[in-house]
């Protein structure tokens, strides 16, 4: 299910923690996997589950837990922006207005031509430097404007 | 000493570097060298904690807690294993001071874990680290290479017999897990679910092990605090509230970001570095500590001075020093409103007065700002918080209380006005 390359990743994780501890890896493993297919499926987690000797049913416990997981196909691009209240302050609401009008969508959609997915997001640790969102997860761009949306957007083909 | 520059500054003194993110960079700015005196020495443990104690370095994720003392609880003689965990899960909304350090300056936070797994003799350290801030997790995986590859982590610590390992554990997303319990289950490859205190960690932590937690710029200052010394920590703040510390500030402000300066410096100080209330508007109200600290007036807040004591006996707490700054354009009802959203949004659902009240809290102040509150609200609002508060087994439920209570308190009449007249006082 998962490629040579994924499994390394997910190795050098597992060498982290003691050696009876494997179930330690399983955030990781989880977004390694994510990373790779996309997004969650039922069989995914079967398989995680298998590789990292826990029942499938903790790995689901952790994979519904952390809202970062995709349990369900997302867009090519996922665009998590976040609206707390620092954000807020700086002109989040503005971005969120200006990215469900560009797209066509609202939060927890994805675009129908499947290339983008709209989210809401919570803190991300970076309030100085907001309005900011992420991209699939690992990428955050910051100081968002109208015109800088635009040209993300543009961007993520 | 003027505030913010090199002589002010225990963490963030690499910014004044071109790369202040290499280890080249902390070796010339004399990192390292506490490690290497207390390895060649072979310094005791209850050396280096009276130090930290002398320090008066109090836990900088929020609860402030002395982190000597923290470090006392460990016990000696335990045969096993213990550990070390630091918590750069920092997703307390109005907070960015540990990725700036995870971003600038690596290898102090590192040297800090070195120390401190040392001290408490510690097998291993586990920083979990914010899942929305993947970039910081792999240059601080970077700069654990970088740091074993010059021989100070790993075996054989600078040829001192003494092994150590540090490792990055990355979250996924998930408020709660920046409480200590569950940041444990939450490296353990649980759900993040705060256990119930006692046992503390210190007795049955990491896989059940001794275990001590610290904040990230708290770990960062140990290596400051070594090489100086604990009473020169001590000095650059006030009594009980030693050292600098990063005070995030956020909001409508001319320039956001991080301003490292003593403890105990004037509200008013920060603010005028920070570029002063967005040009054109006066101040209304500032959250000093992050979301979970009770706001506080404009007035009141700019007669306080920045440290744990003064900021607590104006009713509230300075928390992880991340400062929400709010000016007249700002309804409450709403700012609160997205604040009471992220708690509901947040609670791990363990305790039902957390996984209720946080969402009838959220609903009731979500009908006030559309305009359908009804004039029981307040009070409604106010006895659910006090049935969410004591009757958790995490401080979640009263961070969600803290916002809610607080601005009912101080700005009562703007959510009178939305109930009466089914809109906001404030012209937007």
């Amino acid at each position: 299910m998962l490629s040579a390359l994924s499994l390394a990743s997910i190795d050098k994780e597992v060498a982290k923690y003691p050696a009876e501890q494997k179930q330690s890896a399983v955030m990781s493993a989880l977004r390694i996997a994510q990373v790779e297919l996309g997004w969650l499926s039922k069989d995914c987690i079967e398989y995680i589950a298998t590789y990292l000797d826990m029942p499938a049913i903790a790995v689901y416990e952790v994979a519904t837990f952390y809202n970062m997981y995709d349990l369900q196909p997302v867009g090519r691009h996922k665009v998590t922006l976040c609206t707390n209240l620092p954000c807020q302050l700086q002109g989040a609401d503005q971005i969120a207005e200006h990215l469900r009008s560009r797209l066509g969508i609202g939060f927890n959609e994805t675009t129908a031509d499947g290339r983008y997915t709209l989210k809401e997001g919570e803190c991300m640790g970076a309030c100085g430097h907001g309005p900011l969102c992420l991209h699939n997860n690992h990428t955050m761009h910051d100081h968002l404007t109208p015109e800088s949306v635009d040209k993300l957007l543009d961007d993520m083909q | 000493m003027s505030l913010n520059t090199p002589d002010t500054q225990v963490c963030l003194w690499t910014l004044q570097h071109a790369e202040p993110a290499s280890l080249a960079t902390y070796i010339a700015g004399g990192g390292y060298e506490a490690l290497k005196k207390i390895l060649a020495e072979k310094t005791p443990a209850e050396d280096i904690i009276a130090e930290v104690k002398t320090s008066a370095l109090r836990g900088r994720g929020g609860a402030g807690f002395p982190t000597g003392l923290k470090w006392s609880f460990m016990p000696r003689g335990f045969p096993g294993d213990k550990y070390v965990v630091c918590n750069s899960d920092e997703g307390e909304p109005g907070t960015f001071k540990d990725r700036d350090i995870l971003r600038y300056n690596p290898h102090q936070l590192i040297e800090g874990m070195i120390i401190a797994g040392y001290t408490l003799g510690a097998v291993a350290g586990y920083n979990y680290i914010h899942g929305e801030i993947y970039e910081a997790y792999l240059s601080w995986e970077a700069a654990l290479d970088e740091a074993r590859a010059a021989g100070l982590l790993g075996k054989n610590i600078l040829g001192s017999g003494w092994d150590f390992e540090l490792y990055a554990h990355h979250g996924y997303g998930a408020y709660i897990c920046g409480e200590e319990t569950a940041l444990l289950e939450s490296i353990e490859g649980k759900k993040g679910q705060p256990r119930f205190k006692p046992p503390f960690p210190a007795s049955y932590g990491l896989y059940g092990k001794p275990t001590t937690i610290n904040n990230t710029e708290t770990l960062a200052s140990i290596p400051w605090i070594m090489r100086h010394g604990g009473q020169a920590f001590l000095e650059l703040g006030k009594p009980n509230n030693g050292g600098s510390k990063i005070f995030s500030i956020s909001g409508h402000v001319n320039k956001p970001g991080n301003y490292e300066i003593p403890l105990g410096t004037p509200f008013a100080d920060l603010l005028e570095m920070a570029g002063g209330v967005r040009t054109g508007h006066t101040l209304k109200a500032v959250i000093p500590g992050g979301s979970s600290a009770p706001v506080l007036p404009a007035e009141v807040m700019m007669a306080c001075t920045l440290d744990f004591d003064s900021i607590a006996k104006a009713g509230s707490m300075l928390g992880s020093g991340a400062v929400i700054v709010m000016d007249d354009s700002v309804c409450m009802v709403r700012a609160l409103q997205r604040l009471a959203y992220f708690y509901f949004e947040e609670s791990c659902g363990q305790c039902t007065p957390c996984r209720e009240g946080t969402g009838w809290m959220y609903r009731i102040v979500r009908r006030i700002e559309q305009g359908q509150g009804r004039p029981e609200d307040l009070d409604e609002l106010l006895r659910i918080g006090k049935n969410i508060a004591g009757n958790t087994i995490c401080a979640l439920g009263e961070a969600a209380v803290g916002p809610v209570a607080s601005f009912v308190k101080h700005f009562r009449k703007e959510f009178e006005y939305h109930i009466e007249h089914k809109k906001c006082l404030v012209s937007h």
